[in-house]
């Protein structure tokens, strides 16, 4: 009695334990509590054991488990003896239910299952076999082996098919022993049940899959000698495409063959299966996905629905990135426009909208619009990121897609749903200037009525800073003024800051806006108040330099770099105050290309603030004793490659800016296994006057494992505008080598070296970029105390959009008011740019550019220091 | 996304309410009771006013039936092949159908569930399909009938079975 305690305490644990919810639905024939049910399992004691009567029992216990009831400890203990002593009885149905079914409630007895196991009546072998490997471990596992080995070749399919599958669970746990059923698992693959063969492929995968060599056998084994299961079809199509992708293989290896020799198999699964493969690969080309796009036209016009969902939402797929692919489909897609399942119909219009013409949006907008209340907020979401889409490639369409944006923001929807349309509407406003006045209208009247925060402070944030530079900023003042009196603290303080701009770009509206702000004053809110204050005073000084770097233009320093630079200086008390230069600037976030999202729990994801990259390589430099009187980082370029990528060694390079010296990174990795390397370093030779003060070697690089040495260098102090430099570089080290498979190196080894490409320090590796949201006020700001002008030709530049894109990588600086996208059409454009030079000088750069035969370019520098503006115009030159 | 045999995430039975009949899940995207019921309670609430087969649902594909008063799912990640899901969905719902002898409904299947909970665990194991062929399922979950034939109990055990029956019923 005493040795199953421990089990049932593990037993027991299985239980759902979390709702104690006593009160049970009143159901028809399921009329009791649990309570009942653990005082009836005294019927399990009775003598002649009557196996029916128990049977009922058990399954009102596993009922009300399934309802998500809590068992006692008690209940659980008393129930599970019960059921022990029917194994005595000789009715054998009763096992199996028990098995089957309380999988997760009972670690049971071994052998009375593996007498089931290995019994005469087959039905029962198949779930005594799942029953068993669901509660065995590891150790259990080794008596069973034999048994198991058995099962999976038997020649009745269910006992197969159940061996294969647990055999399948089991990997997880003990991927060893299941490894030595490998050869049971083939022959059963040759099994002429689809369901055996289906679950022998993919046991078989599941043990092979990190050999790609076997991999690569099996399918081809499979591929040839065909297979009867559509299932088992499936999953090798699976494979065969996961192997694909991982070796690259282009498109005429057998392997798409394969693939695409299932569209015209007979099965719709297997089709669907192999076009939704094909579809998915990276670059494939219009011909090769045009078979896949024909069968899917076919099923488009299927009476089954989930084969329309399927095919309609993988043509989605397809017109993201090859629309003209879809483009014969159109006829099709019209006509699930009013399929009955707003699923299908949803996603026929969304392909549409991206294949259609410009013509087409109209009456698809219209047909949208008649059912958009009834679909999911999912598919909310995909419609509005096709508008989005569409706004981009139809500029001139904006005003239909605003209109239609405003009626859906009114309706009911999630954070999800709402959050996406408010950025629809933003990025139509930052595309079309025109649009501005009607956007900025209907974002106003949504945050009237905003329960989310954060969409609230953000279109507020908006209004500040479009709304003073409209024709009419009065109108937005109501608005903003409103959310002071209606909101919580947070959009209240982002209203503050909202009004606060508007006084500082409109003299008119400055006295009202200052009696609005005394008000805001008496805010019951400390952050409120503060803003005001702050606000009011910068306000009252009516002068446009203040104006500019505390209202319109923000910080534009790291926010954990400042909170740890402030940390140290009160931890150090000083008569100096407080530098602002001495905290690392923001590294202003890279625009990523927006990826198309499908509706995929698009909820689920942790919204998680990640550090950026410069704070962390901040951390690891302060780590290293000799870069620590190098003051705060500037600024981290981007890794170069300084080795070809499939290199002996393979090197790239960050470079680090800082004040007065640039710390070298170089990030290295040993590709070969029969090598250690030891004491690596790179050595530099400057082309100008540069020093190399100091190296760090890595001390060991074992195979595969990357390691970095670093290098210091002096800024030459004498010519500051001495910006670029080049250095060649050789790798230095101490190879030994070892043992490929132990890794066991030899005792001595022996110095090499190995050249790598040259490194270029640019212009632009001393200047960072920040962004200033109003250009104009910071151009003011610095003023024209040192400001220089030269007039450029740019003649090998053919257009203004190659220009700026030129201009900016050269330069290293920001782009600001999206002026680094050029309007169609147009010989002249003006660029401006933002960025700090090493040491903290403000730069600013406008450049106008005109087409003619070249490219002519008049830049303007502006800066706070006379030799940054010389530095800048002398390497553009 | 790696190939798996594991294609099933839950498979779930609800009444013409909403309130849950039979659930399994065979993962842990939901992993507590109150999630589990709240995603049902989505489920049923997008899904029982229209007889179409298949909807995206926070992020999950969902094939579903409704007959009578009973509402059948069968839910799988949203890259699935949806035919697969069906085939689940349909071997489920024959199954039952010829086991309930078509009448399938709410009653008929409140008093059968055990075939129900074999029905289930014969088609779907652990989320790896293991039958689709109905026939299969019915004949292994029929064969293993609860009836013991009466010649094997004594006439004390009919006897005694007769007594709780009733009692049973008034219990009820």
């Amino acid at each position: 009695m005493y040795q199953w305690r421990p089990l049932l305490l593990t037993a027991q644990n299985r239980f759902d334990v979390s709702s104690v919810d006593v009160t049970l639905q009143q159901e028809v024939s399921f009329h009791f509590g649990y309570v009942e049910v653990a005082s009836s399992a005294r019927i399990f004691n009775e003598t002649p054991i009557n196996p029916r009567r128990c049977l009922h029992i058990l399954t009102k216990i596993i009922y009300l488990l399934n309802q998500g009831e809590h068992f006692g400890t008690t209940e659980a203990t008393e129930a599970f003896f019960a059921m022990t002593r029917l194994f005595q009885s000789n009715d054998v149905s009763c096992h199996l239910l028990i098995k089957s079914v309380l999988t997760g409630a009972g670690h049971l007895h071994l052998c009375v299952l593996t007498k089931d196991m290995t019994g005469k009546e087959d039905v029962y072998r198949g779930p005594a076999i799942r029953a068993l490997c669901r509660i065995t471990d590891t150790t259990m596992l080794q008596a069973i082996e034999r048994y198991m080995k058995q099962a999976i070749v038997d020649k009745v399919p269910s006992v197969s098919s159940s061996a294969l599958v647990s055999s399948l669970h089991m990997v997880k746990m003990s991927y060893d022993v299941v490894k030595r059923w490998v050869n049971e698992a083939q022959e059963a693959a040759s099994s002429d049940n689809i369901m055996v063969q289906y679950h022998a492929l993919g046991l078989l995968y599941h043990l092979r899959k990190n050999d790609r060599l076997a991999v690569t056998k099996m399918l081809n084994k499979f591929t040839k000698s065909g297979l009867k299961s559509p299932f088992a079809y499936c999953m090798l199509i699976r494979i065969a495409s996961k192997l694909l992708d991982e070796t690259e293989g282009g498109h005429d290896s057998p392997l798409f063959d394969f693939i695409e020799s299932c569209l015209r198999n007979k099965n719709e699964m297997v089709v669907y299966e192999a076009a939704s493969a094909i579809v998915h690969m990276p670059n494939c080309t219009a011909r090769e996905l045009a078979p896949a796009v024909s069968v899917l036209q076919l099923f488009c016009s299927s009476p089954k629905a989930a084969l329309r969902y399927a095919a309609v939402r993988t043509l989605n797929k397809v017109a993201m990135k090859h629309p003209s692919a879809v483009t014969a489909c159109n006829l099709d897609l019209e006509n699930l426009i009013t399929d009955s399942n707003r699923s299908i119909a949803t996603l026929a219009i969304t392909t549409l909208l991206k294949t259609g013409s410009e013509s087409s949006v109209d009456r698809l907008m219209k047909q949208i619009s008649s059912f958009v209340s009834e679909i999911s907020d999912e598919f909310k979401v995909v419609v509005v990121q096709a508008i989005s889409a569409l706004c981009q490639k139809y500029p001139r369409k904006h005003s239909v897609m605003m209109n239609f944006l405003s009626n859906m923001l009114r309706d009911d929807g999630g954070f999800e749903y709402k959050r996406a349309i408010v950025d629809c509407i933003i990025s139509i406003i930052e595309e079309n200037p025109e649009s501005k006045e009607t956007g900025l209208a209907h974002l106003c009247e949504f945050i009237e009525d905003c329960e989310h925060t954060v969409l609230a402070t953000k279109i507020l944030h908006l209004l500040g800073k479009e709304g003073p530079r409209t024709p009419q900023p009065s109108k937005y003042i109501r608005f903003i003024f409103n959310r002071v009196v209606l909101e919580s603290e947070a959009v209240r303080a982002a209203a503050v800051s909202a009004l606060a701009k508007f006084g500082a770009q409109n003299d008119d509206l400055l006295p009202s806006v200052l009696v609005l702000m005394q008000r805001c004053m008496m805010d019951s809110d400390d952050e409120v108040r503060d803003r005001a204050t702050f606000y009011m005073n910068v306000l009252q000084q009516k002068q446009k330099a203040l104006n500019a770097a505390y209202i319109f233009n923000g910080l534009s320093v790291s926010i954990p770099g400042l909170e740890k630079s402030l940390h140290q200086y009160t931890l150090e008390p000083s008569e100096k105050p407080f530098d602002m230069k001495s905290v690392p600037l923001a590294t202003t976030p890279i625009t990523e290309p927006k990826t198309e999202i499908a509706p995929v729990a698009t909820s689920k994801l942790p919204e998680k603030l990640a550090r950026s990259r410069q704070d962390i390589y901040q951390e690891q430099l302060a780590a290293i004793p000799e870069f620590q009187s190098l003051g705060p980082l500037f600024k981290s370029s981007e890794p170069v490659q300084l080795t070809e990528a499939e290199t002996e060694y393979v090197v790239r390079c960050v470079k680090h800016t800082f004040a007065r010296h640039m710390v070298f990174q170089f990030d290295c990795t040993n590709t070969l296994n029969d090598q250690l390397l030891q004491k690596v370093v790179v050595q530099m030779e400057p082309s100008e006057a540069y020093e190399v003060i100091h190296y760090i070697p890595a001390p060991s690089l074992p195979y595969s494992q990357p390691g970095s040495c670093y290098s210091l260098v002096r800024l030459p102090d004498d010519d500051p505008t001495a910006v670029s430099c080049t250095f060649s570089c050789t790798m230095k080290y101490l190879v030994r080598d070892c043992d490929p498979n132990t890794g066991e190196p030899d005792d001595d080894g022996y110095d090499d070296e190995y050249v790598l490409e040259d490194l270029e320090v640019t212009v632009a590796d001393h200047i960072q970029k920040i962004l200033k949201p109003n250009f104009g006020a910071a151009w003011d700001e610095v003023g024209d105390e040192f400001e220089k002008e030269e007039t450029f030709a740019l003649a090998s530049v053919r257009t203004l959009d190659e220009a700026v894109g030129n201009i900016i990588s050269f330069l290293g600086m920001q782009p600001c008011e999206r002026s680094d996208k050029v309007p169609e059409n147009k010989n002249s454009h003006v660029l401006f740019l933002a960025g700090v030079f090493r040491g903290g000088h403000d730069v600013l750069v406008r450049a106008r550019l005109a087409l003619a035969d070249g490219v002519t370019m008049q830049v303007t520098v502006r800066s706070s220091e006379e030799t940054v503006v010389d530095v800048i115009l002398a390497s553009v030159g | 996304m790696e190939p798996s045999l594991y294609t099933v995430k839950a498979v779930l039975i609800l009444d013409n309410d909403g309130d849950r009949l039979y659930a399994k899940y065979y993962d842990d995207t939901y992993p507590t009771v109150k999630e589990q019921k709240a995603f049902e309670k989505n489920i049923f609430n997008k899904t029982h006013r229209t007889d179409s087969e298949i909807a995206l649902l926070e992020g999950l594909t969902v094939v579903y039936k409704s007959n009578i008063d009973l509402f059948f799912y069968v839910i799988g990640s949203s890259h699935e092949n949806e035919l697969m899901l069906m085939a689940v969905l349909n071997c489920l719902f024959d199954s039952l159908s010829q086991m309930l002898r078509k009448n399938v409904e709410r009653r008929a299947l409140l008093e059968n569930m055990e075939g129900l909970f074999l029905a289930v665990d014969e088609i779907v194991d652990g989320g790896v399909i293991l039958e689709s062929d109905p026939q299969q399922v019915v004949h292994r979950v029929a064969l293993r009938g609860d009836d013991v034939p009466l010649t094997e109990q004594t006439v004390t055990q009919v006897l005694q079975s007769a007594k709780e029956q009733i009692k049973w019923s008034l219990l009820r």
